[in-house]
This record gives C-alpha cells, structure tokens and sequence, in this order.
C-alpha cells in the first residue's frame, strides 16, 4: 500500500492509511475508472448490439435507436439454439459434477492416505498439466474414434473430466484441513470411504463452490474439442452453434450478438455471484 | 519379525497379532488409496498420457483417413522444415509470443500495481477487469471482428471521428496478428492480475514502510522491494502463460481471421489443427504437436534452470 507515498509522515501518523488515499488515492481512482471502463466496453456493445434493429447495428452511438427483442425471438426459434444451449448445460453440469467428485476422491488419496509411489504418482498427475489440450487434439480425436464414442454426448464430456488442476487444487485444500477430524472418524471404527463421504465431503464444500464455478465456466466456453468431436448439429454445443451461426449469416450481426448476449449471461451471472470465490481459487492457483 | 519365534508363548502370540493387525491395516489403506486414485489416473492415463504417446508414434506415420497407417520414419519431420507455410506459422507463432507475452506481463502487473491498494470501488474495478476473462473467446472474437469490422465497425468510425483513417485492421496481413494480439491481452489480463495480485500481497508492507522513511520514491521500492520479491510470481506467469498462449486460443484466431488474411494469423497450434481436420493430415499434425511439446519442454526446463525453480535468491543467501 504505501508504495505511492512518497511523502514523509508529516500528518497524521494515527490514520496514515487515511491520509494516503488523498490526492495520489484519487489519481489511482480515475485511472483505474477510465481502464475499467474501457475494459468492459467491448461487452457493453455486445449488450447494446444484441437490441438493435438491421439497419441501426453499425450505429456509433451507444444505445439502439428502437431497442429491440426481436433479435433474441429471432436466434431463439428460428435456429436450433435452445438445444445448443441445453447441449452445454448437460455438458457442462454432468462435466463439473463428475469431474469434482473423480477429483476429491485422488485428492483425499493423495493428500491423507500413505501408500508407496505416492510422490511419484502426485508429481506425473501434475506433470500433466504441461500437456494441454489442443496439443494432444488429433491423438485423442483417435482415441475416442477407436473407443467408438465420436459424434456422442460421452465423446464430448468423457475426456473433459480428467484434469490435473483441479487435483491439484484440492489437495492442497486436504492437506491444510487438520487431520484430527478424521482421526477421531478412524478411531470410532469408520472405513475410508465413510472418513471421504462424511468428513471430506462436507468439508470441501467451499473449495467444490469456486471448482464447480470454474469447470461449469470452462465447459460452457469450450469450442474446440466440441466441434472437433461432433459432426451432428444435434449435439452442437452453444460455442459451437454460435461460431457456425456467424459464418452462415456473416451479414446479420445483429442476430450473432443476440446469441453471443445469450451465451455470455450465464457466465457474466455465475461471474457476479462467485467472484469472490473465483477470484480466491485463481489465487490459491498461483501456487504460493 | 515372526520368523524369530523365540521368548514366552503369549508375548509372542501378542506381537504377531499386533503385526498382522497393523499390517492389514496399511493393506487396506493401500486398497483405499487405489480405489480413490483409480478413476482419475485410469481417465489421465488414457486421454491425456496415451494421446501424448500416440501424438510422439503417429508422428512417424502417414495417415489416411481412419485405415491406412503407413510408417514413414522421419519423413514428416523432413516435411515440415521444407513447407513454406509451417515455416511461416513457426515464425509467426514467434513473433506473437515474443509481443504478446512481454505485453501481458507488463499490463497485467501495471493493472496489479494499480489496485492493490484499497479505495473506493476497488472490487469493482478488479472485476471489470477479470470480466471478459468468463467470456467464451468465440464470443470474444464475434465481439471484436463485429467492432473492427471495415468501414462501419466501432473502432473504425471512432478513429473516423477524429478524422483518422483506418487500414482494414483484419483485412491487412500487417495488421491482423498484431489485433489478435491486442485482444488476448485484453481477454486474459484480469486473470494475470489476479496471481500478480496475490504475489504483491505476499510481501510484508513493513519493508515498504522502512523503506519510505529511508526516504526511497515509488520507482526505487518498485525496483528494490516489489520486484525482487515478485520473481517467484513473474516466474510463475511467465511459464503458465507462454504454455497456454502457444498452445491456447484457436477459438479466437478460428472465429476472427481463421488464420488469414494471407496465413498472416496461421500459429503452430491453428496450422496443426488444419493439418488434421481440413486436410485429414493426422500424421503431419501429430508430428508437429510433438515438435510443439519438445519446445514446451525446453522452455520449462530452461525458465527453471535460470531461475532456479522461481527461487532466485537462493544462491545469494
């Protein structure tokens, strides 16, 4: 905090955090007001483009001149996108469920119970971490051609699942938990599996809302393994839907930033009710 | 210890019961840990160690269609340093990286620096900065290409406004890889903020508070407090987001140029993708994914090295 003063205390040494949010505070606060402005704007005139009619999208002023819904009636039942956007909701959510509840279990494993090749086997999950999708794109396309699930709902959500962040994420979280909680479940005769589901699981409750918030984010966003994956528009997923979309009706922009507004609400909404939990998991991902 | 068997009959009853005890108790603790473990790494090993395995053989293959498997040794890797335009996506995925990564450190820290002290709405601020960061970069690129579009996109009519004319800024193969660059860094500086953030609150506020009544200005504790201590931090940010920047948004540069105009836009990771769901060139895309993992590889290993794992100062103290 005292970066900025450069003043020495001549007032006020009581309340120095007072005195330093003066003159240097409010110069901080403009600029930080104009950069935030300019940061959202691109998704305010998404906002505004997705009201306005044909004529009036290239507009340069900043509301519709006749705002309108008929963009979102429009994208809504004259394209197949509510199943897009079921589509990635049954993705996304099946996804997020599976893949915290695959990953606490490693986690408690790695975290609480001993056994040989513990070490070796934490730094391999994590070393996968390096190895990120679209590098592995065309093999796995191959792998999942080969497992006969390509064009399939489990073709698009199986490799999903299987990522070492959030492991990693949640032994970190098990390991700061103090063991005695469990001690006292094992004394009392309880097996392992009751220790996960009735101390573990409960306990990681708040850690599972900021994953959950994350996963659901980055399912619902993704683009390149959906598209990849699947040839039938029945099982396009939103992202998918969109990119497609635009190509087809390249002219109608007012249409494309309806289904864009559409498919970027529920992320801005989880945003706006998590984002003190995002913001603490991406932290806590800072590996400190 | 059972094979001694020597010493009183009960004493000996006693330990073997406690022994065989014990030891079923860690058996069965090895049993647990394998069947907790067993769903993920089953589900790493097959779709993320395989494919890596398979990317590394397939790369020594001819590939045609979903049958023909022609091994060809290190033809692919021959044909890779002779095509022109990989040669060029390697050279352009190049100069992205060495612009956008510096780019990203610099204004994601400036960003850190400038909110993290405590005035009014400062949550507010962080979150509109971080808020594009949950947007899908399809979308992100609709966004940008709707407000870059030629001759009536926002940013042209505003510059227009002022009496500047714009080139074709995704038409103009000079101008379209340096607007994709403009539009990751602002997609993904409010997540690079953050983690700067989190660094800039690891070190202790009595050094600054020293160091002002040494007397020292907002540059020197920059340069003698903040820096030094956020090497661990950069260290961080400067491996993560070289990894997810060379291998990460094909969405973007999909939906916004698809690589164009003139391959100007092609990086490694769109080329291989081309490659392999254009062309059906799986054997030449695997090839060149493995080539991209050898120099992810190189560039960890080497960051560490000179950094000595992010821990700088070790050598010193």
């Amino acid at each position: 905090m005292p970066a900025t003063d450069t003043s020495p205390a001549a007032d006020a040494p009581v309340r120095p955090a007072r005195a330093r949010t003066t003159r240097r505070g409010w110069v901080r606060f403009a600029v930080a007001l104009v950069l935030a402005v300019a940061a959202v704007f691109p998704l305010g005139w998404m906002l505004s483009g997705s009201f306005r009619t044909p004529d009036d999208v290239f507009s340069p002023s900043l509301l519709p001149a006749h705002p309108t819904l008929h963009n979102f009636s429009y994208v809504l039942t004259q394209v197949a996108f509510p199943r897009y956007l079921l589509n990635s909701l049954i993705v996304a959510v099946v996804v997020t469920v599976v893949a915290l509840f695959f990953h606490s279990m490693a986690a408690y494993a790695l975290a609480r119970l001993r056994f040989p090749g513990r070490d070796t086997i934490f730094v391999l999950i994590f070393s996968t971490l390096l190895i990120t999708f679209p590098v592995i794109l065309v093999p796995l396309f191959l792998i999942v051609h080969t497992l006969g699930i390509l064009d399939s709902y489990a073709g698009i959500i199986i490799p999903s699942i299987f990522n070492a962040f959030g492991i990693f994420l949640l032994r970190q979280f098990y390991l700061s938990l103090p063991r005695e909680l469990e001690e006292a479940a094992i004394v009392d005769g309880c097996g392992y599996w009751r220790v996960y589901w009735k101390v573990i699981l409960p306990l990681s409750r708040p850690v599972f809302a900021a994953l959950a918030v994350l996963f659901f984010l980055a399912n619902w966003n993704a683009f390149l393994w959906p598209m990849v994956v699947t040839t039938s528009t029945d099982l396009s997923l939103v992202q998918v839907g969109i990119a497609a979309f635009q190509q087809q009706h390249a002219a109608d922009w007012n249409f494309s930033l309806a289904a864009s507004t559409i498919s970027a609400l529920p992320t801005l909404g989880l945003f706006v009710i998590f984002q003190r939990r995002i913001v603490e998991s991406i932290k806590t991902s800072g590996f400190k | 210890m059972t094979g001694l068997a020597v010493g009183e009959r009960s004493a000996r009853g006693a330990s073997a019961t406690r022994t065989t005890r014990r030891l079923s108790r860690r058996s069965r603790e090895r049993i647990a840990a394998g069947l907790f473990l067993a769903p993920d790494v089953l589900g790493l090993a097959l779709f993320v160690g395989v494919p890596m395995v398979v990317c590394i053989v397939l790369g020594f293959f001819q590939v045609d269609g979903f049958g023909g498997y022609t091994f060809i040794g290190l033809d692919n890797y021959r044909r890779m340093f002779a095509d022109p335009l990989f040669l060029g996506s390697l050279k352009t995925t190049l100069l992205y990286l060495v612009v956008l990564i510096p780019g990203l450190f610099v204004v994601s820290l400036a960003l850190a620096l400038l909110i993290r002290q405590k005035f009014p709405l400062v949550g507010l601020f962080r979150g509109a900065f971080f808020a594009p960061n949950v947007i899908s970069l399809v979308v992100i690129g609709l966004i940008w290409k709707f407000m870059l579009t030629d001759q009536s996109g926002f940013v042209v009519r505003v510059l227009g406004f002022f009496g500047i004319s714009s080139p074709s800024w995704l038409g103009n193969p000079h101008l379209a890889l340096w607007m994709v660059v403009a539009v990751t860094i602002w997609f993904a500086m409010g997540y690079y903020m953050l983690i700067f953030l989190a660094g800039l609150q690891d070190i202790p506020r009595e050094y600054y508070e020293v160091a002002t009544i040494d007397g020292a200005g907002v540059w020197q504790q920059f340069r003698h407090i903040t820096w030094p201590l956020l090497k661990p931090t950069s260290f961080f940010i400067l491996l993560t987001s070289t990894v997810s920047m060379l291998t990460g948004g094909i969405d973007l540069i999909y939906v916004m140029t698809s690589g164009g105009p003139a391959n100007s836009t092609s990086l490694i990771i769109y080329y291989i993708y081309e490659q392999a769901f254009v062309y059906g060139e799986y054997g030449y895309a695997s090839a060149i994914g493995a080539f991209i993992v050898a120099i992810l590889l190189v560039w960890s290993v080497g960051l560490f090295a000179l950094t000595r794992g992010g821990r700088f100062n070790d050598a010193r103290d």
